[in-house]
């Protein structure tokens, strides 16, 4: 997040009507079939009532969105609160105000931005939600009170920030150290719960165990390691567009379920309704083969990718050929095509996701080393690296995490590509904690890495790749520092003609992934969630994280 | 005997004091920690990791560490959950019901079997019967309880649309709820189970049937199975009540891949849950409150042996 | 809990000095086996299950038609026929070939772990019931605390602190090893007593041999029954919770062939499409335990019919 200390852009993409954040948000269409995505555009009307039950395939650990950063928390959280901003439901490439009224109006110098806010909020405790909320909620993001214990791991993403003001009631201002573009992206974040003041200065810490928010639904029960549950929240402020009152359920229950296989009993067994991180096409296939006459799936592809990462500081993997090589031996698009059979990875890409808005072209990705069609000559230039770097036995150890889906089928499959040209890597597999520690010691040969974000943006996808010393420590993994790229990713932060930024980003690409090899993407994951067709109002989109607050989300009678 | 008790009592000590010293060391050595996984998957700059990890008191010395935790329990303060933040006791009060209640049904399941089917084996030893409990038996040994879980809830799931369900329902509340969640596991661990059992139960009566008092039974005209009922079988119980009471003392936290298999709120998933995240607090009390249970019963099997078994004398 | 072997101790002492006095092991060891084969037709075949799995294991270069680790794009879940007899997996890997190769890791992490974990106990039995007082005591207290530990803390312990792996089959045997020893020494120690207290043994020490020789020329061979049968049944044991740790990701990982691993993901995730990749490793764990605890049975049977195992 680092990153984007350096994001420095002018406001050119601010538009008036609705707030676009340019190609930022612009999303591949959704892959649909069954008949949800009509179901949402309209022509059905919403009838409300019901309570929709879901599986979360994890526990959260504190309730405090600004401090933690698993979906595990958004899932089951995120309907009691509202963001400043958030994505819009029924058009998940629009940006819509939140609990602000109306776009954000930007100053001459583009150093000032201010929002005025709805006056219609109320927290489910009853008082008035006014900008004194909003102030307490962004300082505690931005500049967390760390004595106090507070914590705020995105806090980077705002360091442009100078001041959060609150005017008057209902206006909040933020003073900005440069024009940034990124910024306003970062007020949809679906992190930035708004929360209460007089909470927040009773005790700092409070919302790591408590709920109360401004959002549709109230906080029922939590019944540790199992279930999360939410009703109404009748004093809700949001309306749809023929008025009615939103949210159209009366409540929701997350189940808590860790175990895969029981996950997609809970919706076969009709206990659960859907699951909105993804699932596997197998998964898919067997629900829809259960359930022909009452399953709806929607497609997309994912903004999570798994990356090799070579640590440069071990030799050999300090010579480029040798890491070059690591990327030839994979062939990716039969791996792709193999793979998506049986589990969540798909589409070859290079840094940005494939499809979205920075995506290279197929003909320039293809002439990047690793990513041609022609697997055979790749292999056969991949041996004759390793032999020039003088390594034609390559053996190393291949340090992976003890997740099945899907690391466990990449690691075998590039296991078993590297060997075609002679490389003997080994799988050293451990769990998720003790190889986190071995990635930030640098306690490694070769790595699979892997990166999620809810936005397609530069800043955010390149994070992983500033020298290793300076913006990129404790994100790049690879250990390298690189003058020339940090120079790269600052510049096409700055350049605000999206079609230049894509060029750009695409000489980064280049750069990174081929001339240098630091690290690259092997596939790309692939979002699939099958449920229950009675559930409408919900689009699919290229991240789990955003579109989580179940305003729209309605139950179609049966 | 009060001498006996006393002393029995006493050595439990060491053994727990030996227990919550090897749970600290040992996880404390474990590499990785909490707040490595929490941020586990996203880019957290290293400042933000460093001050979790003091929030925690984590770069506090070991030994620091360890005195504080010996402190708080002997205040029976057993602090909180890293993760969660709250209490480490409500943390397992949560869970301990389901556990319990399935350990219970489990018990029951297995004795039902075990007993009769044990009793059938060794009166008609050598026999086709015989031969088919055993391998009865046996299978019940050789098959994974998970997989016979996972078998189960295919099984159910495929032919009927059903699945247990997902939460947990005191039975106080609802007793057909509770009982259709627990059943299937109970089921799948209660092989196994009974399978212990019947062997445990096979094999003493066999024992027994040749001791002398059994043969006078028998030689006084006595109906074969009243011998065996009145005479034999009472006197077999002993060691099979020992392999039923430490089998329930491993149920409360064993069942870690059936837990998962069924989605049951238990303690064996918290515990696996606790040292996944490297939970320090939540893994310790947990190894203390198993370690008891195991301690605790084998204290009861052994006063159940001084005052059912006038064989045994305890000096 | 000792206390409750006094029973069995008698029953010890007599076997011990039966054995003690016995005619050339060789004529021994002859008809022990015939009698075996003849009289328990149980433990025969679980003989002749735990065989098949041994050569299976020993041959499996051999006999395995494809490279249990070569991918093949071309047949992803292909259903059994004549060129995969028992299909292919996820990745187009022969399951046939997986599940022989297979043999060899969980009899690798079978016997190693029982034979360690066994012959651990037996040392600590020994040592303990030899030396008494104080010794005994600091041991028995050991053994207690690693009985009263719960087996999955272990396990993942050390799991966790060795790390797992392709070339880390050592640590999941380790993890497996650490609860076998206190069970075993429990029961070796409590035979072992009776035999400390037999006159021969008195006689020996009496004659000045040092107690090295005492425990392992003397005792050891008395308690070597117990120590055999435990033996063949922690190896089945050893095998499942091998399959139990793998399915929790704690074990052998890919692509090494391990039962508990094709168990886990692949088996898992494709239950319903290919239920042959989990019922195939379901069904060599469970006879490859079904044989080993048959014959162990029996062996019991044959060896000390008074011994007590569940």
């Amino acid at each position: 997040m680092e990153a984007l200390l350096r994001a420095r852009i002018a406001f050119v993409f601010l538009v008036t009507a609705t707030l676009v954040i340019g190609a930022c948000a612009q999303q591949a269409k959704p892959g649909t079939s069954g008949s949800p995505a009509a179901s949402l555009a309209g022509g059905e009307k919403p009838t409300p009532g019901g309570t929709l039950t879901f599986v979360v395939n994890a526990e959260p650990p504190s309730f405090d969105g600004h401090r933690e950063t698993t979906f595990a928390l958004l899932h089951p959280i995120a309907p009691h609160y509202s963001l400043l901003y958030k994505f819009d439901p029924n058009d998940l490439t629009k940006v819509i105000p939140d609990v602000a009224d109306g776009n954000p109006t930007v100053s001459a110098d583009k150093m000032t931005v201010t929002i005025k806010l709805r006056q219609d909020v109320k927290f489910h405790d009853g008082t008035q939600m006014t900008s004194e909320d909003v102030k307490a909620t962004y300082d505690k993001i931005i500049t967390p009170n760390t004595a106090a214990g507070q914590s705020s791991p995105r806090a980077g993403a705002y360091a442009v920030v100078s001041a959060v003001n609150a005017p008057d009631k209902f206006t909040i201002e933020f003073k900005l150290k440069y024009p940034s573009a990124s910024f306003l992206t970062n007020l949809a974040s679906p992190w930035n719960f708004i929360y209460s003041a007089a909470k927040l200065k009773a005790d700092p810490r409070w919302y790591e165990k408590n709920i109360m928010g401004t959002g549709p639904f109230t906080y029922v029960s939590n019944t540790k390691g199992q279930d999360w549950v939410g009703k109404k929240n009748p004093d809700y402020f949001g309306k749809d567009k023929d008025g009615t009152k939103l949210p159209y359920l009366d409540g929701y229950k997350a189940l808590i379920i860790t175990d895969a296989t029981a996950g997609v009993n809970a919706i076969r067994s009709k206990q659960a309704m859907i699951e909105f991180r993804g699932f596997t096409p197998q998964q898919r296939d067997d629900l829809s083969r259960a359930l022909p006459n009452d399953l709806a799936i929607q497609e997309a592809p994912w903004i999570c990718v798994n990356y090799v990462v070579p640590n440069t500081k071990v030799k050999p993997f300090d010579d480029v050929r040798v890491r070059q090589a690591l990327s030839l031996a994979i062939d990716r698009y039969a791996g792709g095509e193999a793979l998506s059979k049986t589990t969540i990875v798909k589409d070859v890409g290079g840094l940005m996701r494939p499809k979205g808005p920075f995506a290279m072209s197929d003909a320039d990705l293809a002439k990047i080393r690793g990513f041609g069609k022609d697997a055979a000559a790749a292999k056969a230039e991949a041996k004759k690296l390793l032999a020039d770097a003088g390594v034609p036995n390559l053996s190393f150890k291949f340090l992976n995490r003890n997740i099945t889906t899907p690391y466990e089928p990449v690691a075998v499959f590039l296991i078993d590509q590297w060997k075609q040209v002679g490389i003997t890597a080994t799988h050293d597999v451990k769990e998720t904690s003790p190889y986190q520690a071995d990635l930030r010691a640098g306690n490694f040969q070769v790595a699979l890495d892997f990166n999620c974000d809810f936005l397609d943006e530069p800043d955010l996808q390149l994070a992983k790749f500033w020298s290793a010393s300076k913006a990129g420590k404790g994100l790049n993994f690879a250990y390298y520092d690189d003058d020339k790229l940090d120079g790269m990713i600052d510049a096409q932060s700055r350049q605000t003609d999206p079609a230049q930024r894509v060029k750009l980003v695409g000489d980064i690409e280049r750069y990174a992934m081929d001339e240098k090899a630091y690290q690259y993407p092997v596939l790309w994951w692939y979002r699939i969630i099958p449920y229950l067709k009675i559930v409408r109002g919900w689009q699919i989109g290229s991240n789990h994280y955003t579109n989580q607050d179940l305003t729209t989300v309605w139950l179609a009678k049966s | 005997m009060r001498r006996y008790v006393v002393g029995r009592l006493l050595l439990m000590i060491p053994t727990l004091v030996g227990v919550a010293v090897l749970t600290f060391v040992v996880m404390r050595l474990v590499p990785g920690d909490i707040v490595a996984l929490r941020y586990a998957g996203s880019s957290v700059p290293q400042d933000v990791i460093d001050r979790e990890r003091a929030l925690l008191g984590l770069d506090k010395p070991l030994w620091t560490q360890f005195v504080d935790w010996m402190t708080q329990l002997a205040h029976l303060d057993f602090g909180q959950s890293l993760w969660t933040g709250h209490a480490v006791i409500d943390e397992v009060w949560t869970r301990l019901p389901l556990s319990l209640e399935l350990a219970v049904i489990a018990t029951l399941f297995a004795v039902a079997f075990a007993l009769p089917l044990g009793v059938i084996a060794a009166v008609k030893q050598d026999t086709w019967a015989d031969y088919a409990i055993r391998i009865f038996s046996v299978g019940g040994l050789a098959m994974p309880s998970f997989w016979i879980g996972i078998m189960l809830v295919l099984g159910t799931i495929t032919f009927f649309g059903w699945a247990p369900p997902l939460v947990f329902t005191p039975i106080t509340e609802d007793p057909i709820a509770n009982l259709s969640q627990l059943i299937l596991p109970a089921v799948s661990v209660g092989y196994r189970y009974s399978a212990v059992s019947m062997r445990m139960t096979r094999s003493t009566l066999l024992e027994v049937l040749r001791e002398d008092y059994v043969r006078t039974a028998r030689a006084k005209g006595l109906r074969e199975t009243l011998v065996v009922v009145r005479h034999a079988l009472r006197n077999a119980l002993l060691p099979v009540v020992t392999v039923i009471s430490l089998e329930f003392a491993f149920l409360i936290g064993g069942l870690v891949v059936t837990e998962q298999v069924f989605n049951l709120n238990g303690i064996g998933k918290l515990l696996v849950d606790a040292v996944t995240h490297r939970d320090y607090p939540l893994i310790q009390a947990l190894v203390l409150l198993l370690a008891s249970v195991f301690v605790i019963v084998n204290f009861i099997v052994d006063l159940i042996y001084v005052f059912l078994d006038p064989r045994i004398r305890y000096s | 809990m000792t206390e409750r072997a006094t029973a069995l101790e008698s029953e010890a002492e007599a076997l011990a000095r039966r054995r003690y006095f016995e005619s050339t092991p060789r004529k021994r060891f002859v008809r022990f086996w015939r009698e075996f084969i003849t009289r328990r037709p149980l433990g025969a075949f679980g003989l002749v299950l735990v065989l098949a799995m041994i050569l299976a294991a020993l041959l499996a270069d051999r006999i395995a038609p494809y490279d249990p680790t070569a991918i093949s794009f071309k047949d992803l879940l292909a259903p059994p026929s004549p060129e995969h007899l028992l299909g292919t997996d996820n990745f187009g890997r022969d399951v046939f070939s997986r599940l022989l190769f297979g043999a060899r890791t969980a009899l690798l992490v079978g016997f190693t772990a029982s034979i360690v974990g066994c012959t651990l106990g037996l040392i600590l039995g020994i040592v303990g019931a030899y030396f008494g007082g104080r010794v005994d005591q600091i041991i028995q207290r050991l053994m207690d605390v690693l009985l009263s530990f719960p087996l999955i803390v272990i396990a993942i312990a050390v799991v966790a602190a060795l790390g797992t792996g392709e070339d880390k089959i050592a640590n999941v045997i380790a993890a497996i090893t650490v609860p076998i020893i206190p069970r075993v020494s429990r029961v070796v120690r409590s035979s072992a007593l009776s035999v400390v207290q037999m006159p021969y043994i008195e006689a020996t020490r009496a004659v000045g041999a040092r107690a090295m020789r005492i425990m392992f020329r003397h005792i050891a061979p008395n308690v070597f029954a117990p120590y055999l049968i435990m033996m063949t049944a922690f190896l089945g044991q050893a095998i499942l919770l091998e399959a139990s740790l793998s399915f929790l990701g704690l074990g052998v990982f890919e692509p090494t062939p391990s039962w508990g691993l094709m168990l886990r993901g692949a088996g898992m995730q494709f239950l319903e499409r290919a239920p042959w990749l989990a019922i195939a490793p379901g069904v060599a764990i469970s006879l490859a335990v079904f044989g080993f605890n048959l014959f162990g049975d029996s062996l019991r049977d044959a060896l000390d019919p008074r011994l007590r195992t569940a």
